[in-house]
C-alpha cells in the first residue's frame, strides 16, 4: 500500500463512520423486504440511509434509487428514455460515453467547459425529444461545468436532464436536486468515503423511471434485486459524515492544491495545469510534465510509494490516453498529464512529498 | 570494530553496488522464462520491477467478442509478479506494436518476402522503447527472458554469445542489438538450460511452471499469417499464376502471401497434362509479387551462394569486411561458414545501418528476402558479430536470365 494516497477520484479511502457502521449489520440476516422482524430492522436501516443520503443530496428520500454505483445509474437514467435524443459532451466519463454511444456530443472548450451556444443549437433541433447529460465535475481535471445554465436552456426547449455527479457529490460546487433543477443525478458511495459497489440514482418526484434491473420491485419497482444493504448503510453514514465535516476541510485541500500547482509551475517551464482559471474541485488537479508520458509518471511515483493516476485504467492495468484531454485539445499533453487528488484523510505534506517526486523525475533522462 | 571495504566488490550484474540498490526492470512476457528471469533476481535481492508489454488487444486478435483486451499472458505475468512480491506493470504499446511490428509484417509479405516479425520487435519495442520507459524510472539494466549470453571482454566491452543451451538458443533474434542497447542488458537465463528454468520456476513456486512455450508469432492466431494479411491489407493480394524456371504456368494461386521460398507443399499443383514429374519434388524458387508470379523449380534452383544484406548490426570489434565469420539465414538453421566480401557504410556509421554482401561457402537452400541473418565468429563460433536482414537472396542459376531468354 502506498504511503502516499493522492487518487480519491478513482477511490477514497472508507471513512471510519462508514466501516463503523457496516460491521453493525453485518451480522444479522438483511433482506428488507423480508415480513418478519430481521426484514423489518433491515429496512428501518435501509430508510436511515437514504434519508442520510438525501439530505446531503438536498432531495427527498423517495428520489433515492439505490444502485451498484455510478456507472449503474448513468446506464438506467440515458437508457430509460429511448425515445430521446441523447445529447452530452466528450469529456464524459465512459459511463456515460458508453451508454450512449449514439449521443450527439457538445463541443468543449480547451478548458474542458460546455459551448452553451453549440448546446441551444442542438436542443433547438430537438425541442421536447431531447435528454441532456452533463457532468458536475470532470474526474480528470475537476472542472466545473455550469449546470445552472444547461439546465435553463433545457427548460426553455422542454429536455429531460441528468448530471453525473459521482465527482462534485458532497464537495463544493454541488448543489443538489433541488436547488439544481436537475431531474436526475448520478452518485456514487466510494468516491465520498463509503464502500466501493453501491450508488445511487436520485430521481426528482414528477418522473418517472423505467428500471434497467428487473426483478422483485425493490426501490419503489424502479431497481429490482434485493438491496446491498451493508453498503448502503456504509454509504449513508459517510454522506452523513460528510454533511458534518463541513467546509473547512474543503478549502483546506484547495489551498495545499493551489499550493502545490503553484510550486510546480514556478519550479519548472514543463509544468501544465489544466483548467487552471476556471472553476475547479477543491481536490483536483491534472498536471502535464511536458516531454514524459504519464504512464513512466505514474509508475514512478508508486515506486516511491505515492499513488496518483493517469487517464482511464483498463481491467488489464494499462494506462490509455485521456480522451477528456484530447477533447479538450491538449494534443501530446494529454499522454503526459497525471491527476492528483485528494479528500478528507489526505495532510499537507502529501502534497510536499508529491512535488518533491516530482521535481526528482524531471531530472532522471528521457 | 568492522573495516567496511571502501569498494563494494562487483555483484552478479556487474555494478559496484549492492544487489538491492540495484534497480532492474524485468520485461516479463507472461511465459516461464522471463518469469523465471525476475524470479532468479529477486532471490539475488535485487530491487525488481516488472513491466508487461500489451503488444495488441487480444480480443481483436483472437476475434472474439467479449475478451478481455487483456491476454491470458498479462494475466499470468501479473500473478507471477505477484508471487515474487514486486512490483508490475502493464504498458499499452497497442499503437506502436501495430506501426513498427504488425503493418511492417504486412507489407513484407506483399514484397513478396518471409519477415521475422519478432526480431523487428525486439528492435523496434522491446530494446529501444522499453529501454528507454527503465532508464526514465532510474533502473541500472534491462533483464529479458532470452537464451543468450552476455559477456565482457578483456577491455570491458560487452559481447553477445548463444545460450547455453543451444537448443534454445535465441542469438538469431537479437542480432539487432546495439551495443550500446547491449551495455544495458541483462540476460540470466543465458547459462542455463530450459530444463533448469523449468526447475526454478517449480522450485520458486511459480504456477506457470508447465506453461507451454509459445510457437507462433504472437498475433497471428492459430498461425494463420495470411488471414491476417488480408484482413490488414485487404485487396492488396491478387490471384496469380504458378510458374516453372523457364515462364510455364503450371497452375495457379489465391496470393503471393500464401508462399515462401523453399516450401514445398501446399502449391497445389501436379498431376496430367502440366508435365510435372511427380516423381521430383517442387519447390517455391522466386517470388515476384510485381508479376503475381509463383516460381517453382528443383532443389538446385534454391541453392543460394550469396546474399546481400541491408540494415546491417555490427558488434564485433574490428572490421567487417575480410572477416571470416559463420552465418546463420534461419533461426532454425545452422550456422554456415561465409566471409563478408563488400560493406557499404550506412547512417549509422561503422556499426550500424549500411549494406553488405556475404557470400556462403557451401551453397544453402531455401533462403527467402526478409529473413535475417545473424553473423558469427567463425573460431569462437558462440559470439554474435551482429548481422543483417537478407534483402536479396542470390541463387547459383540466375533466374531472371533464364526468364529474359
Amino acid at each position: 500500500m502506498s504511503a502516499t494516497y493522492l487518487d480519491y477520484n478513482a477511490t477514497a479511502p472508507l471513512r471510519p463512520q462508514a466501516k463503523e457502521a457496516m460491521m453493525a449489520v453485518m451480522d444479522a440476516p438483511a433482506n428488507a423486504s423480508s415480513v418478519h422482524s430481521y426484514g423489518q430492522h433491515a429496512a428501518q436501516k435501509l430508510e436511515t440511509a437514504r434519508q442520510q443520503i438525501a439530505a446531503l443530496a438536498d432531495a427527498n428520500s423517495e428520489s433515492v434509487i439505490f444502485t451498484s454505483g455510478g456507472t449503474e445509474a448513468n446506464n438506467q437514467a440515458l437508457r430509460g428514455f429511448p425515445d430521446h435524443v441523447i445529447i452530452t459532451t466528450p469529456v464524459e466519463h465512459s459511463a456515460v460515453l458508453a451508454a450512449t454511444p449514439e449521443a450527439l456530443l457538445v463541443d468543449v472548450d480547451k478548458d474542458g467547459l460546455i459551448d452553451l451556444d453549440h448546446l441551444e443549437n442542438l436542443l433547438r433541433s430537438y425541442r421536447g425529444g431531447a435528454l441532456v447529460s452533463v457532468q458536475g465535475a470532470n474526474n480528470e481535471t475537476g472542472v466545473i461545468q455550469p449546470l445552472a445554465e444547461v439546465v435553463a436552456l433545457a427548460r426553455q426547449y422542454d429536455a429531460i436532464t441528468h448530471s453525473d455527479a459521482v465527482q462534485n457529490f458532497g464537495k463544493e460546487g454541488f448543489t443538489g436536486l433541488r436547488e439544481s433543477g436537475v431531474d436526475m443525478l448520478s452518485i456514487s458511495a466510494h468516491k465520498i468515503g463509503g464502500p466501493v459497489g453501491v450508488g445511487a440514482l436520485l430521481v426528482r418526484e414528477d418522473l418517472t423511471i423505467p428500471p434497467l434491473l428487473l426483478g422483485g420491485g425493490q426501490e419503489r419497482r424502479r431497481r429490482g434485486g434485493t438491496e446491498n444493504l451493508i453498503g448502503i448503510v456504509g454509504f449513508g453514514a459517510a454522506a452523513e459524515a460528510v454533511r458534518e465535516s463541513g467546509t473547512a476541510w474543503l478549502k483546506q485541500l484547495r489551498q495545499c492544491h493551489q499550493k502545490l500547482e503553484e510550486r510546480l509551475i514556478s519550479a519548472s517551464d514543463d509544468a501544465v495545469v489544466f483548467g487552471r482559471d476556471v472553476a475547479r474541485l477543491p481536490n483536483t488537479t491534472a498536471i502535464a510534465m511536458q516531454g514524459r508520458r504519464a504512464e513512466t509518471q505514474v509508475m514512478h511515483f508508486d515506486l516511491a510509494n505515492i499513488a496518483v493516476s493517469a487517464g482511464a485504467a483498463c481491467s488489464s492495468g494499462k494506462v490509455a490516453s485521456s480522451h477528456v484531454l484530447e477533447a479538450m485539445g491538449a494534443g501530446t499533453l494529454a499522454g503526459e498529464t497525471i491527476r492528483v487528488s485528494s479528500g478528507w484523510a489526505s495532510r499537507p505534506e502529501d502534497f510536499d512529498r508529491f512535488a518533491e517526486i516530482w521535481l526528482q523525475l524531471q531530472k532522471n533522462p528521457l | 570494530m568492522k573495516i567496511e571495504p571502501k569498494t563494494n566488490p562487483k555483484n552478479s550484474l556487474g555494478f559496484n553496488a549492492p544487489p538491492e540498490n540495484t534497480r532492474v526492470v524485468v520485461a516479463m512476457s507472461g511465459g516461464v522464462d522471463s518469469s523465471v528471469a525476475a524470479g532468479l533476481l529477486v532471490e539475488a535481492g535485487y530491487e525488481v520491477i516488472g513491466i508487461t508489454l500489451q503488444l495488441y488487444d487480444h480480443g481483436a486478435a483472437v476475434q472474439a467478442k467479449g475478451a478481455c483486451c487483456a491476454g491470458a499472458d498479462i494475466l499470468d505475468a501479473r500473478a507471477a509478479a505477484a508471487h515474487l512480491g514486486i512490483k508490475h506493470y502493464v504498458l499499452d504499446y497497442e499503437s506502436r506494436f501495430r506501426d513498427a511490428v504488425i503493418d511492417e509484417f504486412a507489407d513484407s509479405y506483399l514484397r513478396g518476402e518471409t519477415p521475422v516479425p519478432c526480431i523487428t520487435c525486439n528492435q523496434t519495442v522491446k530494446f529501444h522503447d522499453l529501454l528507454a520507459t527503465a532508464k526514465e524510472l532510474g533502473a541500472d539494466c534491462l533483464a529479458t527472458g532470452h537464451y543468450v549470453q552476455r559477456q565482457l571482454d578483456e577491455d570491458g566491452q560487452a559481447r553477445l554469445y548463444c545460450g547455453a543451451d543451444t537448443s534454445k538458443d535465441q542469438s538469431y533474434f537479437l542480432f539487432a542489438t546495439t551495443p550500446e542497447q547491449l551495455n544495458y542488458l541483462r540476460f540470466p537465463l543465458g547459462a542455463i538450460s530450459k530444463a533448469e528454468t523449468r526447475e526454478h520456476a517449480r522450485r520458486l513456486g511459480l504456477k506457470l511452471a508447465e506453461k507451454a512455450d509459445s510457437q507462433d508469432i504472437c498475433f497471428v492466431p492459430q498461425g494463420k499469417y495470411g488471414d491476417l494479411v488480408r484482413k490488414l491489407r485487404p485487396g492488396a493480394i491478387e490471384a496469380g499464376d504458378i510458374v516453372d524456371t523457364t515462364g510455364k504456368v503450371l497452375g495457379q494461386h489465391e496470393g503471393v502471401i500464401d508462399f515462401t521460398i523453399g516450401q514445398r507443399k501446399g502449391l497445389g499443383i501436379g498431376g496430367r497434362g502440366t508435365g510435372i514429374d511427380e516423381n521430383t519434388p517442387l519447390y517455391v524458387v522466386a517470388i515476384r509479387p510485381e508479376h503475381r508470379q509463383v516460381v517453382v523449380g528443383h532443389k538446385e534452383d534454391l541453392a543460394c551462394v550469396e546474399v546481400v544484406l541491408r540494415d546491417i548490426n555490427w558488434l564485433g570489434q574490428g572490421a567487417m569486411i575480410g572477416r571470416k565469420v559463420l552465418a546463420r539465414l534461419r533461426n532454425t538453421a545452422p550456422a554456415e561458414p561465409a566471409e563478408v566480401t563488400a560493406w557499404e557504410a550506412g547512417a549509422g556509421g561503422d556499426t550500424g545501418g549500411g549494406s553488405a554482401v556475404v557470400r556462403l561457402l557451401t551453397p544453402q537452400y531455401g533462403i527467402a528476402t526478409g529473413q535475417a541473418a545473424a553473423i558469427y565468429d567463425r573460431k569462437d563460433k558462440a559470439w554474435l558479430l551482429g548481422g543483417g536482414w537478407i534483402a536479396e537472396a542470390k541463387q547459383r542459376m540466375a533466374l531472371d536470365e533464364k526468364q529474359s531468354s
